[in-house]
């Protein structure tokens, strides 16, 4: 299976087409380990054809899987304990 | 800015320019081009015949200030889009993108430094971006570019670089060949390691920024290195490449 790995920055444009806020900057709190760090700095694990897989690169945890399938995306955040996004507007 | 991040649309490439062997920069035409930030990269889509589309993140090699938007594409001989976009793509042609994307992994000058770039392969190629943005707006922020190629062929911008330094009492740019190297190259010769980051990196009372940008495996040493040496890890910024990428 042709896999991708690749890290939060460049899943950006793909999570992107699901989160309205600037993802790679988001805070997330990992729900396996505890870890708190940038999205951009988390692993992204791509698949061909199938989705996209956000792992914590402390413990490996997967904190995002998302699923592309007939135009529809299919979003599972059970890995984020919690997710701190910038204010945009203040 | 928020709807480009998500919108598909379509550059002119006008410029085709060797770097080396192995790598070409991309000159594009971007009707309306935005602008972005140095760091920031686009995600580019290939579809072939039957309808099967094949997408890969390249960071953006030129400034903010630059007229033309770049990208530097390295060919990965197993890739689906790199070879490509490095051996078919043609003056002429159109090429499916979208961006600017990231907000992670981006430096304007006004966010200071002293600023430590460290780059392994084409990872340099973001790192080049905020080295000429830095020389376009006239700042003088300490700079050091820690850069590790293969070999002395596969340098990347490499007069550029001279030059840049040349000009700039505050720009240092030092790199290191893994491979194979001239027999008079008077540089380092070895995979980037702690010790010679102890010799390049301020030390961690002077809070350098830094931005590591590379395959994982470089990016993940150097990456605990630094934090290993004192720095602080909410200032080393990391954006890795994937083995299987291209």
């Amino acid at each position: 299976m042709d896999e991708l790995r690749l890290d939060g920055n460049a899943a950006a444009g793909t999570l992107g087409e699901v989160f309205s806020f600037e993802v790679t900057t988001a805070e997330y709190t990992c729900e396996g380990c505890g870890k708190t760090d940038r999205l951009g700095a988390a692993m992204v694990y791509e698949v061909r054809g199938l989705g996209t897989i956000v792992r914590c690169p402390s413990c490996d945890h997967a904190l995002i899987r998302l699923a592309h399938s007939r135009g529809r995306h299919r979003i599972d955040l059970r890995g984020i304990r919690h997710l701190q996004v910038e204010d945009v507007a203040g | 800015m928020q709807l480009y991040r998500t919108l598909w649309r379509l550059a002119d490439v006008v410029e085709v320019v060797p770097e080396t062997p192995r790598t070409k920069s991309l000159v594009l035409e971007v009707p309306g081009w935005e602008g972005h930030k140095t760091g920031q990269h686009v995600d580019v889509r290939l579809t072939a015949e039957d309808g099967y589309q094949a997408q890969r993140s390249y960071s953006i090699a030129s400034a903010p200030e630059d007229e033309r938007l770049v990208l530097t594409v390295d060919r990965l001989d197993d890739g689906e889009v790199s070879p490509y976009l490095t051996e078919v793509l043609m003056v002429g042609d159109k090429l499916e993108f979208r961006g600017p994307i990231g907000g992670y992994f981006t430096w304007e000058a006004r966010e200071g430094g002293p600023l430590l770039l460290i780059g392994g392969g084409s990872g340099v190629v973001p790192l080049r971006a905020m080295l000429r943005h830095r020389a376009a707006v006239g700042s003088d922020v300490p700079t050091r570019l820690l850069y590790s190629s293969r070999s002395y062929e596969e340098i990347i911008y490499r007069r550029e670089l001279e030059n840049l330094a040349a000009q700039d009492g505050s720009l240092e740019v030092l790199h290191t060949l893994t491979r194979s190297w001239p027999a008079s190259w008077s540089g380092y010769h070895r995979r980037i390691d702690a010790e010679m980051l102890a010799e390049v990196a301020w030390s961690p009372d002077e809070r350098p920024l830094a931005f590591v940008c590379g395959p994982t495996p470089l990016v993940e040493a150097v990456g605990a290195a630094l934090v290993g040496l004192g720095h602080d890890a909410a200032r080393v910024k990391t954006e890795r490449f994937g083995a299987t990428g291209g």
